[in-house]
């Protein structure tokens, strides 16, 4: 077989449907409704969180055996912040805007809980390049919904894709803005990203029943 | 065999057919259905969920005439045109504006309905009957109908399938279509020009012989909001020769469809008193803080916060939601003491939001949605207050 055994591309594919950590988990909703309302905004969070929990994973994953459980959370804490810290200057240096556009969104990656939650649920238990991979598959799920979310929120929204008028000028009444199309002020709204995971969420458990939780 | 038996045999034949709750539905709308109790009850009231709905929708169908008749007349007025109110010209020009929106609302609702029951193989719904009645008569007349089609899609869907269907949303289902519409596209539903036809701008050119000087289309509530004088009578405002949404202008047809639903025991008269008084609470607060000189002309509240409080009854959205909304069976509150309090703070809450909040000048809509979020942890209270005070009773009858 190729790169990857069978067991360990599993840590990669399962969080990107099945066990989605958005989707399914409904972990890191608060930065899924707060920074979605462009593309390129998702796309850049997601580079952030792919960076932070990749990284992230090795680097606990590497001092399990050292960090005394009673202090784990703080030592956890130590590395996502130094992390986000790097991602904030980076974005900084060299994308001022939008790192005005994410603004303390960046920061609080910190406090995003699919991170914590890897953290704590695999990169404690498992050997560094498993845990890389789980990094890798978790940060790539969130990315996929991220993604999802924010094009159809600037689509509908703005009526732009990464900063493109794709449907056309909206005020000199180009493309479909010519036939009396609106953009719709309501998908900019966080309420309407809520929704629109919801959305998400009912079309993947319909399209997969097994998903849908007995209560 | 007459036709009511060939439509049971034919019903009969198809049973297995996945159309089959599109035929039911349009079947029972016309005839009893032909279904036998197997267990339970036997004897049913005649008044079925379809009945009920009909008597709402025929409780509308004044106002909507009426808001035909009214959008003519306001449009002529804002023109420069003087024509009687009752005039032909007027009922034309209604006519063509408001039938599209009510034929959207239908179609699209329905057909959304017709999807979901056949998706999920059960009868069609009749929820539908009146929330796509009430649609058209809470928007602006010049709203293009696909946004109309757009929001009614998302508020079927989002506001009531998504929850099980009728009986089961939070939402009233119409005020969600509504309130979609005003965050979506807030240029078309808020503002000094929407409400009446052809004073916007953006659809001027479609209105022969209209000199922008002539057209002034403001409500009521817009001209308060900015501290203008109001240009209409009391009388005006009762009887409803005011711009505003299709149907809600007339005070004095909503109360009689009113007092029809309180007679036919549809609409529940504790939600409709309760708004009143609420609304005249805060009304004789606002009154007060006014008189009291708190608030000086200085105040950008000044003009709405001085308004007579029962003024408040008569313009805006206010009664129109009362009525018809706030009393929506499935999403109000469901024990006695629960209507009151229901009842109280959606009038309450929507004459502080008309005040404190120009730029959301129909308070009424956002207080009734999110009093129907409430609804069911005011009955959750209600319900645990009086099980709390029958233990009590019980233990000071054992002990």
């Amino acid at each position: 077989m190729g790169l990857l055994s069978k067991k360990d591309a599993k840590l990669i594919t399962d969080p990107l449907a099945d066990n989605n950590p958005i989707t399914l988990q409904v972990l890191g909703i608060c930065s899924a409704l707060a920074i979605t309302a462009e593309l390129k905004a998702s796309i850049v969070m997601s580079v952030a969180v792919l960076f932070v929990l990749g990284l992230g994973n090795v680097v606990i994953s590497l001092m399990r055996n050292i960090i005394p459980s009673k202090i784990r959370i703080i030592v956890q804490l130590i590395v996502v912040a130094t992390l986000v810290i790097i991602v904030d200057l980076v974005l900084k240096a060299f994308a001022y805007e939008l790192s005005k556009t994410l603004s303390v969104f960046v920061g609080l990656i910190i406090t995003n809980c699919i991170i914590m939650g890897r953290f704590e649920a695999f990169a404690l238990a498992n050997g560094p390049w498993k845990s890389f991979l789980d990094g890798i598959g978790n940060s790539l799920g969130y990315a996929v919904i991220l993604i999802i979310i924010g094009f159809f929120r600037e689509l509908l929204g703005s009526g732009t894709l990464l900063g493109f008028k794709v449907l056309g000028d909206p005020i000199e009444k180009t493309g479909v803005y010519a036939f009396g199309y609106e953009n719709n002020g309501f998908m900019l709204l966080a309420p309407m990203a809520l929704i629109t995971v919801g959305i998400i969420i009912w079309v993947q458990r319909y399209k997969n029943q097994d998903l849908i939780e007995e209560n | 065999m007459g036709l009511k038996q060939n439509l049971h045999k034919f019903k009969e034949q198809n049973k297995d057919k996945k159309w089959l709750p599109a035929f039911s539905a349009i079947h029972t709308f016309l005839y009893t259905p032909n279904e036998t109790t197997h267990s339970g009850g036997h004897v049913r009231g005649a008044d079925d969920l379809k009945r009920t709905m009909n008597m709402v929708v025929l409780a509308l169908v004044p106002c909507l005439i009426f808001g035909m008749f009214n959008t003519g007349f306001q449009h002529y007025a804002a023109i420069g045109e003087s024509v009687d109110f009752l005039s032909m010209d007027a009922f034309l020009v209604g006519l063509t504006k408001v039938l599209p929106l009510v034929i959207v609302s239908y179609v699209v609702g329905l057909g959304v309905e017709f999807i979901f029951a056949i998706i999920k193989g059960h009868e069609v719904e009749e929820g539908y009957l009146v929330t796509g009645m009430l649609v058209p008569l809470i928007v602006p007349v010049d709203i293009p109908l696909w946004m109309l089609a757009v929001a009614v899609i998302f508020g079927v869907v989002i506001g009531k399938e998504v929850f099980g269907g009728t009986g089961m949303n939070i939402l009233n289902p119409a005020l969600t279509i509504r309130a979609f519409l005003f965050f979506a596209y807030p240029t078309w539903m808020s503002g000094d020009k929407v409400w009446v036809h052809g004073a916007d701008p953006r659809v001027q050119n479609l209105v022969e012989g209209a000199t922008p000087d002539a057209i002034s289309g403001e409500t009521i509530m817009g001209a308060l909001a900015q501290g203008k004088e109001m240009a209409y009578t009391v009388s005006d405002m009762f009887f409803g020769f005011i711009p505003g949404s299709v149907g809600e202008t007339s005070t004095l047809l909503i109360l009689l469809a009113g007092l029809f639903l309180i007679f036919t025991k549809i609409g529940s008269w504790r939600i409709m008193l309760s708004s009143v008084v609420g609304a005249l609470v805060m009304g004789l607060i606002f009154n007060g803080v006014v008189s009291a000189g708190w608030i000086t002309e200085t105040s950008k509240f000044y003009s709405l916060m001085s308004t007579e409080f029962w003024h408040h009854l008569l313009i805006g959205g206010f009664a129109f939601g009362v009525v018809f909304m706030a009393t929506d069976p499935v999403t109000a509150s469901q024990t006695t003491k629960g209507k009151w309090i229901y009842g109280f703070l959606i009038g309450f809450i929507s004459i502080m939001i008309r005040v404190f909040n120009p730029a959301y000048p129909e308070g009424v809509m956002l207080a009734i949605l999110l009093m129907n979020v409430f609804a069911p942890t005011i009955d959750h209270y209600v319900v645990q207050g009086n099980v709390k005070r029958r233990l009590k009773r019980l233990k000071a009858k054992t002990a």
